[in-house]
């Protein structure tokens, strides 16, 4: 296979997966008239958990062991929590907090 | 016009992670030694971040057709959770735009969609395929500038991530405050941190996002009557 049919394939193959991954709920329950009850009751309350995990993910990176122990990222996870909590503006809070890790990271740590 | 000004305004969070991603996504395949409609194809039928760039290393090391097909499916597992949400939403919506909402759904777009309010004067379904066609125009526009000019873009950026993070934070604080049981977040937590610590870095967000709708599941008659109590007050 030449580099450019691989290159087409591969990124064919990963559209397609994708696709399947976004899609899957609603081949499986897109069809019915009524959702099942359970399938609603996720739909509300997943967004929360997986809001929270996404945020873990965001932060897989940090290393708790050895210095500077992920505190770069934890002091600004706390400024935005606090900015959030106290002002209630969200694009304060993220422009403090990101302010605040690209200082850190560039002075402290 | 309201709900695509509306939608603008509710896009502002997540620009940074889409510019400064997507830019970066282009510099790295440029440097790879793809050309910028590389970037253009990726992002037009792939539109997945952290797996375009993840693809890039496949590509260049050749890896065979199937394990991209595999490694692409559990990279991107998560979103099959998002779209337990928005079944019934996006089915009224309808037409054309049906599929495109189902397959244009990212973290990004997600965490608006969940926070968003919607004011009485703008039409919210109109709003959300502003919101998500605006993400998906925006992450191709910029991926492709960044194949093509991205090095001369370049200065020292490190960090500019975060805002990503700082953005999915703020939602955890407002979902915090507003919803009945903090339960879901809870459990959502707890899941992450265990299998984080159990799996390690790579492995951990299938088994935390399964878990958590067990545990949901589960815990469904403690949480719904809750909701259910507050309703009724």
């Amino acid at each position: 296979m030449s580099d450019t049919a691989y290159s087409a394939a591969a990124i064919g193959i990963a559209a397609i997966m994708t696709m399947l991954t976004r899609g899957l709920p609603y081949l499986m329950f897109g069809g019915k008239k009524k959702l099942p009850k359970i399938v609603t009751y996720l739909g509300e309350v997943l967004s929360p958990a997986i809001m929270i995990i996404l945020v873990v993910y965001c932060l897989r990176d940090i290393k708790l062991t050895t210095f500077p122990y992920g505190l770069a990222e934890l002091i600004s996870v706390v400024l935005v929590v606090v900015m959030q909590l106290w002002k209630k503006n969200i694009l304060l809070s993220i422009l403090l907090g990101t302010a605040c890790y690209m200082i850190l990271i560039r002075t402290v740590f | 016009m309201k709900s695509f000004r509306f939608a603008c305004k509710l896009i502002v969070p997540v620009l940074f992670s889409y510019i400064f991603v997507g830019l970066a996504y282009g510099i790295l395949l440029h440097q790879a030694g793809y050309g910028a409609i590389w970037a253009f194809l990726s992002s037009v039928f792939i539109y997945a971040g952290a797996m375009q760039i993840v693809m890039i290393s496949l590509m260049v090391c050749g890896a065979p057709l199937i394990s991209i097909a595999i490694m692409t499916f559990f990279v991107n597992a998560r979103h099959v959770f998002y779209g337990i949400g928005y079944i019934d939403e996006f089915k009224k919506i309808g037409g054309f735009k049906y599929p495109f909402m189902a397959l244009t759904m990212t973290d990004e777009t997600y965490s608006v969609l969940c926070s968003a309010t919607y004011p009485a004067d703008v039409d919210k379904h109109k709003t959300m395929f502003y919101v998500q066609l605006l993400c998906y125009l925006l992450w191709i526009c910029t991926s492709t500038l960044g194949a093509l000019i991205g090095e001369l873009l370049t200065c020292n950026m490190d960090g500019i991530g975060f805002t990503a993070t700082a953005f999915f934070v703020t939602v955890v604080v407002n979902q915090w405050r507003e919803v009945d049981s903090h339960l879901p977040a809870i459990v959502g937590l707890v899941s992450a941190l265990v299998f984080f610590f159990a799996f390690g870095t790579d492995n951990f967000i299938l088994p935390a996002l399964s878990m958590s709708v067990i545990v949901l599941v589960i815990l469904k008659d403690l949480i719904a009557t809750r909701e259910e109590d507050t309703l009724n007050v």
